[in-house]
């Protein structure tokens, strides 16, 4: 019996790592590159914005974090309509050609949740203009049926708010939507800790996206080892199939030929 | 010539996109153009004029979650 590679595939593209790995609040662009390699992501997230007129030759992300070796998901981080996200994407699409992109309009610089109904109607501009779009969004099942019925490449449920760290607050929630979608499913944001990472992939989750669960750590080359190493251990754990909870004990030894 | 570049009022001696892209000392192939709202692909930057009171917008890819 010969066993096929355990892959994920979104928008046509297939991909090994189940990492997604954010580009924000690394030290230095040098960290960045680092953490990300040993998180074995093959995806990176990055954001759009005007570039430093007084200091040209400022560090670029693209010279040390390279598009020729991480897929680049352009986000939509900072904007709150639907006609801003599409005019962040086009640019993106302009700089480096890429459709495939995540898509999050926020409502409320406090909690960072995204804004469902501007979510929903950005979505539908960028798929009529093009775009393959994984949407952040929250953990509300009957919305992320509706972001699959509107053509979302991949509903990317919040396990807690943007950059908390308190790991997945409703797991029944994440494991409904898992259940439900046909599309993958990914935790984005509020992960903290490797076994938070592990919980998500345990629930059935096709991928993890985090940033500040490793940018945030005080060894963030060391914290992106084991995050690689918890998404592994939760995702062959949910392949493996848990076994069932049982209310009483149940000896392991045997309870016959005692002395 | 003066612009409105990336929400500030700006001098530039540039009529072209390209040549505004250099004259700003960036990388053609790092950045994206907007120009009064709309695209400008980087097969269009010599081709297409800046003129007096052009709203552009000059970005690049940087780190984000």
């Amino acid at each position: 019996m010969t066993s096929s590679p355990d892959t994920w595939t979104v928008a046509g593209r297939t991909f090994s790592s189940r990492l997604i790995v954010g580009t924000g609040k690394y030290a230095s662009y040098e960290q960045n590159a680092a953490a990300a390699e040993a998180a074995g992501a093959e995806i990176v997230t990055v954001a759009v914005r005007r570039v430093n007129l007084t200091d040209p030759n400022q560090p670029m992300l693209v010279d040390h974090v390279k598009p020729d070796r991480f897929t680049f998901l352009p986000n939509t981080a900072g904007c709150f309509t639907g006609e801003d996200a599409v005019r962040t994407l086009r640019l993106a699409r302009e700089a480096g050609g890429w459709d495939l992109v995540k898509l999050e309009v926020l409502s409320d610089t406090a909690h960072l949740y995204p804004d469902m109904l501007e979510t929903l109607r950005a979505l539908d501009l960028l798929t009529k203009d093009g775009f393959q779009v994984m949407v952040y969004c929250t953990d509300d099942v009957v919305m992320a049926k509706r972001l699959e019925d509107a053509g979302a490449a991949a509903v990317m449920p919040a396990a807690a708010p943007i950059g908390s760290g308190l790991g997945i607050q409703n797991r029944v929630n994440i494991g409904l939507i898992v259940e439900q979608a046909k599309v993958p499913v990914l935790v984005d944001a509020g992960v903290g800790t490797p076994s938070d990472a592990t919980l998500a992939m345990e629930l059935g989750c096709d991928a993890v996206l985090m940033n500040t669960a490793i940018a945030g750590a005080r060894d963030p080359i060391l914290m992106a080892g084991a995050m690689k190493h918890a998404v592994m251990a939760g995702r062959q754990g949910y392949l493996a199939g848990r076994m069932p909870r049982r209310m009483y004990a149940s000896a392991s030894s045997p309870l016959s030929g005692l002395i | 010539m003066r612009i409105q570049l990336n929400g500030e009022d700006r001098d530039v001696a540039a009529t072209t996109i390209l040549a505004l892209v250099e004259e700003l000392g960036l990388d053609v192939r790092k950045v994206a153009v907007e120009r009064n709202l709309e695209i400008v692909p980087k097969s269009l930057h010599a081709d297409t004029p800046v003129t007096e009171g052009d709203r552009i917008e000059v970005v690049q890819f940087v780190g984000g979650g």
